[in-house]
């Protein structure tokens, strides 16, 4: 033995094996990364794969057989409801595990437990935000509803029972991609993971609020000008219930605090705070037509929810049949049913509601330790909760959370949101998200609703996030309601911070479901809606919110003059890409532009844009053109207004621009207050157009002069991670098309359903049905999204197993099975 | 020979090994067989290098055949590969070829110099 070049040796080796067995910083371990059995090329999927297996699932209470079509959609048949939850919780951890568990930290507020504190402590920062908005009580608390309800209770268990047995078979080479890049394990599922996804939509969809912002324009602008940039409806609104409705009389009587004048009203106080907030542009389209209207007399029913394009996505289609019922439609990796779709009755979908559900205020404790609070005329005492926030490769941050009557405190001397200015004012906020609530039982009871009336009960426990549901059937009938938990408040309530020291602005009741803003078979023969205020101001309680009103517009317009609609026409319809802002917009640029100051280069941009057809379709230039000027435009405008401060603020809606200046051409905000001279709109409009032109330009020589390179939609991966995204995807669209395509976040299903008496539908995702970047499954559906093309859904039969659509079988029982055992 | 039988047995052991054990199963693998069979040191280390880094090269070559190089590419930009799934491959290899090379080089160093008629 030659013991020193052997210890040197030895030591060098253990040493690199040590060195590659662990990670560094962001770099995964690269030993068992790149290890062909056990690391990332594990992930790589043979293309052509067979999926077809037997498998033995002790959880099973009887047998089920799982086909797959061509596209890896599941077609499930089970013998009863909580097997079918069973297989459903099985497959979405198959195909989708590593997105529901990271969906799942992140609505808990454990993401700096597998990414660390992130940049700028940003990701220790969005933790506290979930933490304290009180995302976990709240499903702690919607566990507890589930226990109640003995079929949700039963499927979710189930459903938890079916994922975990997937977790439990796997191994260390067959983790998810993700896993070993961040090299971490999952954790066994519950039914309290179940209700975290489900709040992780509620702050998605319900989270969203101004009230800061609001609040600190109310400290900076007078009640005139704040009356001028933030108006509560708009001229050119098409309500959800069409105006001119006359609704009953409201049975909840408010009372408005004594003091609302002087402690709210006319408060001057501003807030440091500066919120994180969930994606502003969550918002949808449904609509469905009554057989008056469609070649085939029987209703059609349409939906797209915009979300965040995100891979692996958010949905996850199948089709689920038991002898109690089959639905086919989309689900949500993460829950048990399917959540947008249809049974062999009927067909439904969502959009949001986009209701203020969400309010503040400010509390005043005895003392920076928060244990007592003043209310109605005596100190009380605050609970506490200590919060532990692990942090990958550090010590744990904890994060003590005082709770009041209002909620918990939110905003406080150690927290101010993404803020680094301290402030020692407390602001407890009031959320419906953190109340006791069941939204799965309403998936649970539309898969076996057949009529009006089934939909009508089985909506009723949606709280939050409220949505616009909508309903079609075979039957003939169609409906529109917008459900959810609102607050009954007084006129602005809730649009600013409110004072929190007496009992007096506390939200006095719920408005019940009964008055809530229903159409159901209207005479125009159609029901939509596209995030718009639900009504005009007759509606007799405070609507609060903030909308966009424009798709709302277009969609009534089309389907107001639109006759023997068939599906196709609603493929059309849905992918459409005519911007009715911009119609409106033009006139009002054209009018106050000042040609003459224009050189001939620049006049070429304006002829594109005065030709234009008003579409962003792909190829288009003048969209460029148009959002360029209007962008310019709007900081002319307004950042003279807007820079004056630090405190967080929102700039008025484009809407609220438009409108105002097609009445009123002297808009006294068009002038620059920096400046001695009196600019006019000809002005602002004028160096708007002239400010553009060098970026046009830019864009032009760059290759980029078309509507959607320029506007550049991705599909991202959820770590935003290039390589694991689609870039540059060639779509149209934008925020005001029906094709609501953004940059990272757009249609996220676009369903299709004709309730003739077999149900003919069609469907498409960005993305595709398996989980893993490795698989060409992983985004296969994108290109076909892009283009605006849809597949035919498949709602396959019982006797339709040797039908050649079925490319791969899974048989499942809970015993052995006779190998070659046939369904 | 002893060069050839080195490189299969290892190369045969430590797939056998990938199968039950952590992919660091291999370095023992290499450092049993290096040991078992003497050579010089530094053509134990070749062989090792050699034995390893052509299993996993061979491995993920075939993986990478069969997935259209769907996931090496995205890998290979993931790390700073140009996304080049040839290059993915290649640091596959590397990394495999330098834990065999060394432990193949500790196994031999641990049992001495072999007899000098038997190295070839």
């Amino acid at each position: 033995m030659r013991i020193v070049p052997f210890l040197i040796s030895t030591a060098v080796t253990a040493g690199l094996i040590v060195g590659l067995n662990r990670s560094w910083g962001p770099i995964p371990p690269l030993g068992s990364f790149f290890s062909p059995q056990h690391g990332f090329w594990q992930n790589a999927d043979p293309v052509g794969k067979d999926y077809s297996e037997n498998l033995v699932l002790p959880g099973l209470k009887e047998k089920a057989t799982i086909y797959f079509d061509a596209r890896l959609v599941p077609h499930v048949f089970a013998d009863n409801s909580e097997d079918a939850c069973y297989i459903q919780g099985y497959l979405h951890a198959k195909f989708r595990l590593w997105q529901m568990e990271f969906q799942v930290y992140a609505a808990a507020g454990r993401v700096s437990e597998i990414l660390g504190r992130g940049p700028g402590d940003g990701y220790l920062k969005f933790d506290r935000t979930m933490r304290r908005l009180g995302m976990v009580t709240g499903a702690e608390k919607a566990v507890a509803e589930i226990e109640k309800d003995s079929t949700t209770k039963k499927d979710c268990d189930a459903y938890t029972a079916g994922v975990n047995e997937y977790i439990s078979r796997l191994k260390e080479s067959e983790l998810p991609l993700e896993y070993k890049l961040l090299n971490y394990r999952p954790e066994p599922w519950s039914n309290l993971k179940i209700a975290l996804f489900m709040k992780n939509m509620a702050y998605e969809l319900a989270g969203g609020e101004d009230d800061f912002e609001m609040t600190n324009a109310k400290s900076i602008f007078s009640k005139e000008d704040f009356a001028k940039l933030y108006p509560s409806l708009r001229d050119s609104l098409d309500p959800i219930i069409p105006k001119g409705t006359v609704f009953q009389k409201p049975s909840i009587d408010l009372k408005i605090p004594a003091t609302v004048d002087s402690l709210y009203l006319g408060n001057r106080d501003s807030a440091l705070v500066w919120e994180h907030k969930p994606e502003k542009a969550n918002g949808s389209n449904n609509w469905a037509v009554s057989g008056k209207k469609t070649l085939s007399g029987r209703p059609i029913l349409c939906n797209d929810p915009h979300l965040g394009t995100n891979m692996p996505a958010i949905w996850y289609e199948m089709q689920i049949q038991t002898p109690a019922y089959n639905t086919y439609g989309v689900s949500f990796p993460g829950a048990p049913y399917v959540i947008i779709g249809f049974n062999d009755f009927c067909a439904w979908g969502v959009t949001n509601a986009e209701r203020d559900v969400r309010d503040y205020y400010q509390v005043r404790f005895k003392d920076s330790t928060k244990r007592e609070y003043w209310f109605d005329g005596q100190w009380k005492a605050a609970d506490k909760r200590i919060e532990e926030i692990r942090i990958n490769g550090q010590e744990s941050f904890l994060d003590t959370v005082a709770y009041t009557v209002f909620g918990p405190v939110m905003y406080d001397n150690t927290f101010n949101g993404s803020s680094i200015r301290r402030s020692d004012k407390y602001y407890a906020v009031r959320w419906t998200g953190d109340d006791p609530s069941d939204e799965l039982s309403v998936f649970n009871n539309m898969r076996l609703a057949k009529t009006y009336d089934d939909y009508r009960e089985a909506v009723r426990a949606l709280s939050t996030p409220g949505q616009n549901f909508i309903f079609a059937a075979k039957d003939g009938d169609i409906a529109i309601r917008q459900q959810g938990s609102f607050p009954a408040k007084w006129k602005k309530q809730g649009l600013f911070v409110m004072p929190g020291e007496d009992s007096s602005y506390l939200w006095q009741a719920t408005i019940p479901g009964d008055e809530a803003p229903a159409l159901k078979n209207p005479e125009r023969g159609f029901v939509s809606s596209a995030n718009q205020p639900p009504a005009d101001s007759a509606y007799p309680y405070y609507l609060g919110g903030d909308y966009p009103i424009y798709r709302g517009l277009i969609i009534n317009r089309y389907l107001g003059r639109m006759d023997s609609i068939t599906p196709r026409d609603m493929m059309k319809m849905q992918t459409d890409n005519y911007d009715v802002f911009a119609e409106m917009a033009r006139p009002l640029l054209l009018r106050y532009l000042n040609e003459s100051q224009l050189s001939m280069d620049e006049k070429k941009y304006l002829a594109l844009f005065r030709d234009w057809d008003l579409r962003d379709d792909a190829n288009e230039k003048a969209p460029i053109i148009f959002r360029e000027w209007w962008s310019r435009f709007e900081d002319g405008v307004w950042s003279d207004e807007f820079s004056r401060t630090t405190l967080a603020l929102k700039r008025p809606d484009e809407s609220v621009l438009l409108e105002a200046l097609l009445k009123d051409s002297t808009f006294s905000f068009v002038d620059n207050i920096n400046t001695a001279a009196i600019e006019s709109l000809r002005d602002v409009v004028t160096a708007a157009f002239i400010q553009s032109i060098p970026v046009l330009e830019a864009a032009e020589k760059e290759g980029r002069f078309q509507w959607a390179q320029y506007k550049d939609t991705w599909v991202r991966h959820l770590l935003r991670l290039p390589a694991l995204s689609r870039m540059h995807v060639p779509i149209g669209g934008g925020a005001n098309c029906i094709n609501a395509a953004n940059q990272f976040h757009g249609p996220s299903w676009r369903m299709i359903v004709q309730l003739t008496d077999k149900t003919e539908a069609y469907g498409v995702y960005p993305g595709g049905q398996s989980g893993n970047p490795g698989s060409p499954f992983y985004d296969d559906f994108i290109d076909k999204w892009a283009a605006g093309k849809y597949y035919p859904l498949w709602v396959m039969d019982r006797d339709d197993a040797r039908d050649k659509r079925v490319k791969w079988k899974i048989t499942a029982g809970k015993g052995d099975l006779p190998t070659g055992q046939v369904n | 020979m002893k060069f050839f039988v080195s490189i299969l047995l290892t190369a045969l052991l430590s797939f056998v090994s990938g199968l039950y054990l952590p992919w660091w199963g291999m370095a023992l693998v290499s450092f049993g067989v290096s040991a078992l069979i003497g050579q010089r040191p530094w053509w134990s280390a070749l062989s090792g290098f050699l034995a390893l880094s052509l299993l996993w090269g061979l491995l993920a070559w075939m993986i990478d055949t069969g997935n259209n190089s769907i996931l090496s590419h995205k890998i290979a930009q993931i790390f700073p590969l140009q996304g080049s799934s040839l290059l993915a491959i290649g640091v596959t290899a590397l990394i495999a070829g330098l834990v065999g090379g060394l432990a193949a080089l500790s196994g031999s160093y641990m049992v001495g110099r072999p007899r000098v008629a038997d190295a070839d």
